[in-house]
């Protein structure tokens, strides 16, 4: 959606902020924000394993190809988020960085994108989990009706799932109601 | 064409950072697949030389689909590799056979300062669009394209130029690192649509003058820049360039 609606609306949106003059780094939320990310760049440094950031990428990718793609089921997904935590697990004491801090460092900045990737992937899971119905691109195995089309579950998901990161795996599901006035949400039909 | 594995001799620029002194380093990789990218086989390296405690070597790619043009390297002597029209990204290794020795360098030019190995810094382009490379338009929802009639001569021509990604290989094959066929592109792109004709006048000047101010070098009608841009951009946008400099030039009024 994004690439379509984003481009229309944005523009307009972020127009008056060429009124807005430039904002001091003297809050505390800079300091704590790059804290953080100087920590955490420390920390990557440090963990000196075996394991190429490359390498657990690509295990990132084979679980979420095999596990989370288009059809996907409960018990997929459910091994998938227990092998993303053990990924996890590895990824931060077993990763290899090589170089420094203070140069360009690719692949200091690919290992920092990874551990992002390895966070989303396992909330993907934990989102397709929750959603006990098939919607759009979200085809769950166990949801399709007998000649094998989404089977939407209007009654109980008509919400956006907004996830807030409360700690490591943990979680907390805010829904968003959707409401609509002039259409009525429908399985697709291709027929 | 037939699947088949090689085994590569490559000798890679290696340079610290802009101030350090640089050099030539060779590397061999093996059983590397004809079916893989360029950028793959340096993937593939990478690990190899991560595995042993090297240093691996730095390069800029992003897309790794021939749009975006940061994959910037001189491949045997020729900007972006052996194949014509082709970014690095798109360059595989079935150009190459087994036993071969790939010789690979950053964009030498003194616009485009060397941050590491084959990575150079290119936002001196950046800063050459920023004098003059845009429309101003009110934002708020675009009109319909076809609201506008373009003939169709023209709108082929601007969206030809309009096809440069900015990789800065025009600059690297030129003799003088001139930046004139990445210039010409993007006024060429605006001059000949109706929505680029507000800031006709001072696009050209604007952006020629940056593009002095960079340290880029003067064009010479040698025509490398042609011969080696992966986007095939015509060295007719230069002339193109050059009357709308002495237009821009000419008038007293914006």
């Amino acid at each position: 959606m994004d690439i379509f609606v984003l481009p229309y609306t944005i523009g307009n949106y972020l127009a008056d902020e060429i009124a807005t003059k430039p904002i001091p780094l003297t809050h505390a939320a800079f300091d704590a924000a790059e804290k953080a990310a100087s920590d955490r760049i420390n920390t990557l440094m440090n963990i000196k394993g075996k394991q190429t950031v490359e390498s657990l990428h690509k295990r990132l990718g084979k679980i979420m190809w095999e596990k989370c793609g288009m059809a996907r089921s409960e018990q997929g997904l459910k091994e998938a988020i227990s092998e993303i935590q053990q990924l996890k697990k590895e990824f931060w004491s077993d990763v290899k960085i090589p170089g420094s801090i203070d140069e360009m460092n690719p692949e200091l900045d690919k290992a920092n994108r990874v551990a992002d990737f390895i966070e989303l992937g396992e909330l993907m899971c934990l989102d397709a989990l929750q959603r006990n119905e098939s919607c759009g691109g979200h085809f769950r195995e166990e949801y399709q009706t007998p000649d094998g089309e989404a089977e939407r579950r209007d009654d109980e998901y008509m919400y956006v799932s907004a996830w807030e990161l409360k700690g490591d795996h943990q979680w907390e599901l805010h829904k968003e109601e959707l409401k609509y006035d002039l259409i009525k949400p429908a399985q697709r039909n291709y027929k | 064409m037939e699947h088949y594995t090689m085994n590569l001799t490559l000798k890679v620029w290696k340079q610290k950072n802009a101030n350090a002194s640089g050099g030539f380093e060779t590397y061999s990789v093996k059983d590397i697949s004809s079916e893989m990218s360029f950028l793959e086989m340096f993937d593939v390296l990478n690990e190899q030389l991560i595995h042993e405690g090297k240093d691996p070597i730095a390069f800029d790619h992003d897309c790794r689909e021939g749009i975006c043009g940061a994959c910037s390297m001189y491949v045997n002597g020729r900007p972006h590799g052996p194949w014509h029209g082709t970014t690095t990204c798109q360059l595989h290794m079935r150009a190459f056979k087994d036993g071969d020795t790939i010789v690979v360098e950053p964009w030498r030019a003194n616009a485009f300062p060397v941050i590491k190995d084959l990575v150079v810094d290119r936002t001196a382009f950046d800063r050459i669009i920023q004098a003059g490379g845009y429309i101003s338009v009110n934002t708020g929802v675009s009109v319909d394209g076809n609201a506008i009639p373009i003939e169709k001569e023209k709108a082929d021509k601007a969206f030809a130029a309009a096809a440069c990604i900015g990789c800065g290989a025009c600059v690297a094959a030129c003799k003088n690192s001139s930046a004139l066929l990445f210039v010409s592109a993007k006024v060429s792109h605006l001059a000949l649509l109706p929505q680029g004709d507000p800031e006709r006048r001072t696009r050209a000047v604007a952006m020629v003058t940056q593009m002095d101010k960079e340290g880029f070098g003067s064009c010479t009608n040698t025509g490398a820049c042609e011969a080696v841009c992966p986007k095939e951009i015509s060295i007719e946008n230069i002339a193109r360039l050059n009357r709308e400099y002495a237009f821009g030039g000419l008038s007293s009024d914006k």
